[in-house]
């Protein structure tokens, strides 16, 4: 190791690493003990950092990535080798897709016995080496102090990530003379691959400003690198200064007030008219901190035909990977935003602009033409999901952080909920991971304790990692849970209906079984079930009001209901279909 | 090996000396879909690193992309892109063929500057380290003569001396 800074006293790798995690700030970590990771669950006793004691190690991945999204602080887990190991795989490859930093720290048999087949043996960084920004095999206890700082360093700066250590046992059990160190504060980074970005390139940015000053018809296509940059502040002062209206993606939601005038919802394949249209027939597209993704632009060929691109993005493998950019830039977004404005602003921006008013009256026409829209229930009938999501956003405080699982229930929480705050907003974008939503609303709740938090589940997704519920109510960690329970795997249903002639293969699973108001009960929750339209909002209510422990709402939704708008896999976004209702007379 | 077909396009990766920099760099070309043409790898002058020379062949992917995604490669210090032309390029071959016409074997060693490294029991053994071409060209010689076996290096280059 090349950095080495103020010597401290004599110690064993499992205090070090303690106190390494402590010197990162770190105030909570999110695991499970094993064999391997013994003897760092030890110096935990006597440390200020609180540790949540989870039911499967998939829940400590995904409640690091909670805890990490509303807090933008890195999210740690600490599980053991082996089983523990594979078990957080899923949440790292989704931190991995979502750029969510994270630091996993994994337990591994002793290094002499590493590749031996031992007991709770796994090839933890072969496995997790595709999935993960970087991860680390430490051998020597006197490299813990300094891979942690690393750890934590690649995380959090540049592209944000997930960084796995795996921490052999011997060299943090102080019954091994191999965990015998010094301990010391490393001052530097030992990373002579990695550096972190340089300033906008101030040629782009100028003919960036160009390009924006020119167009008739320019679109901002804001993706979750606006979020990751704290960068929501001067995406709306670039939106307010150049008057250009804003598409959030499904990662961004939040990060523009969907209040706000030039808010056009989220683009893509179940993204808004207006989003998905303008894009369509866009003559610029100034995209920041997105990544051209296929839930994004639908066929390729197809995509914004019209449009030249600005592309700014601050990993560079983004730039030109999928769309040509006509301007590439790598930058933090929220630096190369406050450069355009400052540019935009010099160039005599609003005034010096091109004419668009044509081209707002389109954009206003298709807003009033094509708003969400859903049918209303009948009464005797089964809830419609749409109108629950309606009731409990017009009942939640408006900094209510909401997660979601994936499926049906994340889109229409993403189109139907109304984000008016960064951060408000937690889902799996990439990787659409089901049975996120339970977890991810743990973590958020652990890291926002005064905040309303809000699980928007599937029935589907519940099953998959409803157990940590146990550990919301042991921990005291009020969350509080709505199933749109349609019996279903409801997008795959969607699909199956539109695509496959609705032949419904395995998607059906049951109409009584499991009864989530016991089994929530059994977890110590408060639960309630609503099949009655008129009972939703007091149920909401009274949801609400309780505190001292998590609560889950069984809701019975219709299980016809399908998400509008959509672009068929595979098709053109000039092809979105609305909702039925309105697909009399397009313009 | 290549069939001249393809584009290829020389890398010349600097990579920390650590334990699985390689199978990062191989895991992350087999992941994203890039075809490698040829690898060598050995330490440099500073064993701390270590020097990759990479025949990558841009059909499969855009060579932009493959340098900005070996780029993120936290063991990756640079990357630089060596044309025929700006590089002294080498590769070693090591092959047995059957020694049936043993003096055409050896003037055709002569000719090409290999090396005549054993003859026995009907087969005999050749090196030759020369630019890929003249290897590929030395192979293509030595085929009706009857392959045993062989094996090639993989292309190593550098920077021709400066004028």
């Amino acid at each position: 190791m090349s950095t080495t800074g103020t010597k401290g006293s004599a110690t064993y790798g499992g205090q070090a690493l303690m106190n390494a995690l402590e010197r990162e700030g770190v105030e909570v970590v999110f695991g499970l003990p094993g064999g391997a990771i013994l003897p760092v669950y030890d110096p935990l006793i006597d440390s200020s950092i609180r540790h949540i004691l989870v039911r499967h190690e998939q829940g400590a991945g995904h409640m690091a990535e909670g805890y990490a999204h509303a807090t933008g602080k890195p999210g740690v887990a600490m599980v053991t080798s082996g089983p523990a190991a594979t078990n957080i795989v899923t949440p790292l490859c989704d931190a991995y897709l979502d750029s969510v930093p994270m630091v996993a720290i994994t337990g591994q048999v002793p290094y002499a016995a590493i590749g031996t087949d031992a007991f709770q043996e796994c090839d933890t960084t072969g496995i997790t080496m595709s999935v993960t920004k970087h991860n680390f095999l430490v051998t020597e206890a006197a490299d813990i102090p300094q891979v942690i700082h690393d750890a934590f360093h690649l995380a959090t700066t540049g592209r944000p990530g997930p960084v796995l250590v795996d921490i052999p046992k011997d060299i943090v059990d102080p019954g091994n003379p191999h965990s015998a160190l010094t301990d010391y504060v490393p001052t530097g980074h030992d990373l002579p691959g990695y550096t972190v970005l340089p300033d906008p390139d101030p040629e782009g940015i100028r003919e960036a400003i160009q390009m924006i000053l020119a167009a008739e018809r320019p679109v901002i296509y804001a993706g979750g690198g606006i979020l990751k940059a704290r960068g929501a502040d001067a995406l709306r002062a670039l939106a307010e200064l150049t008057d250009i209206h804003v598409v959030t993606t499904l990662m961004c939601r939040g990060g523009f007030p969907d209040d706000h005038p030039l808010a056009l919802g989220m683009p893509g394949m179940h993204g808004t008219y207006s989003a998905v249209t303008a894009m369509q027939e866009a003559d610029l597209l100034i995209a920041i901190g997105a990544r051209f993704d296929d839930r994004v632009t639908g066929k390729l060929e197809g995509f914004a035909p019209h449009a030249a691109v600005i592309h700014i993005d601050i990993d560079a493998a983004e730039l030109n990977k999928v769309r040509h950019a006509n301007v590439a830039i790598q930058a933090d977004a929220r630096l190369a935003t406050e450069a355009l404005i400052e540019g935009l602003t010099l160039a005599g921006a609003p005034e010096s602009q091109a004419d668009r008013s044509a081209w707002k009256s389109r954009v206003s026409g298709w807003l009033e033409k094509f708003p969400l829209t859903y049918d209303k229930h009948v009464a005797g009938e089964a809830l419609k999901p749409q109108h629950v999501l309606e009731t409990l956003r017009d009942n939640a405080p408006e900094d209510t952080i909401v997660c979601s699982g994936v499926g049906q229930h994340q889109m229409w929480a993403s189109q139907f909920w109304r984000f008016n705050h960064p951060y408000t907003w937690i889902n799996s974008g990439g990787l659409g991971t089901m049975g996120f939503s339970i977890p991810a609303a743990i973590g958020a709740k652990v890291g926002q304790p005064d905040r309303m938090v809000w699980a928007i589940d599937g029935d589907g997704c519940f099953q998959m990692t409803a157990q940590e519920l146990v550990t919301a109510t042991v921990e005291n960690i009020p969350i509080k849970v709505a199933i749109l329970n349609n019996s279903y795997l409801g997008m795959v249903r969607q699909w199956q209906e539109m695509f496959y002639d609705e032949r419904y293969s395995e998607v059906f699973l049951s109409k009584n079984v499991p009864d989530y108001k016991m089994w929530a009960e059994a977890m110590g929750c408060f639960a309630l079930r609503v099949d009655d339209p008129d009972e939703v909002e007091a149920a909401v209510q009274q949801a609400n009001e309780i505190d001292d422990r998590p609560v889950v709402i069984d809701f019975r939704t219709d299980a016809a209901e399908k998400v509008f708008p959509m672009v068929p896999s595979g098709a053109s976004n000039s092809e979105v279909m609305v909702h039925p209702s309105q697909a009399a007379g397009p313009a | 090996m290549s069939n001249g077909n393809h584009q290829l396009h020389t890398l010349v990766v600097r990579v920390e000396n650590k334990a699985g920099v390689l199978a990062r760099v191989a895991g992350l070309f087999a992941r994203r879909g890039f075809n490698i043409d040829s690898l060598a790898v050995a330490p440099v002058v500073d064993e701390s690193f270590s020097r990759i020379t990479i025949v990558v062949d841009v059909e499969s992917a855009p060579l932009e992309q493959i340098v900005k995604q070996l780029h993120k490669l936290v063991n990756v210090l640079d990357i630089v892109e060596l044309s025929p032309t700006e590089a002294v390029e080498r590769e070693l071959m090591v092959i047995t063929v059957r020694s049936d016409a043993i003096d055409e074997l050896k003037a055709l060693t002569q000719e090409f500057h290999a090396t005549w490294l054993d003859d026995r029991s009907g087969q005999a053994m050749i090196s030759i380290s020369s630019f890929p071409a003249r290897v590929e060209e030395f192979e293509e010689r030595l085929k009706p003569y009857g392959i045993v076996e062989l094996q090639r290096s993989g292309k190593i280059a550098l920077h021709r001396l400066p004028d």
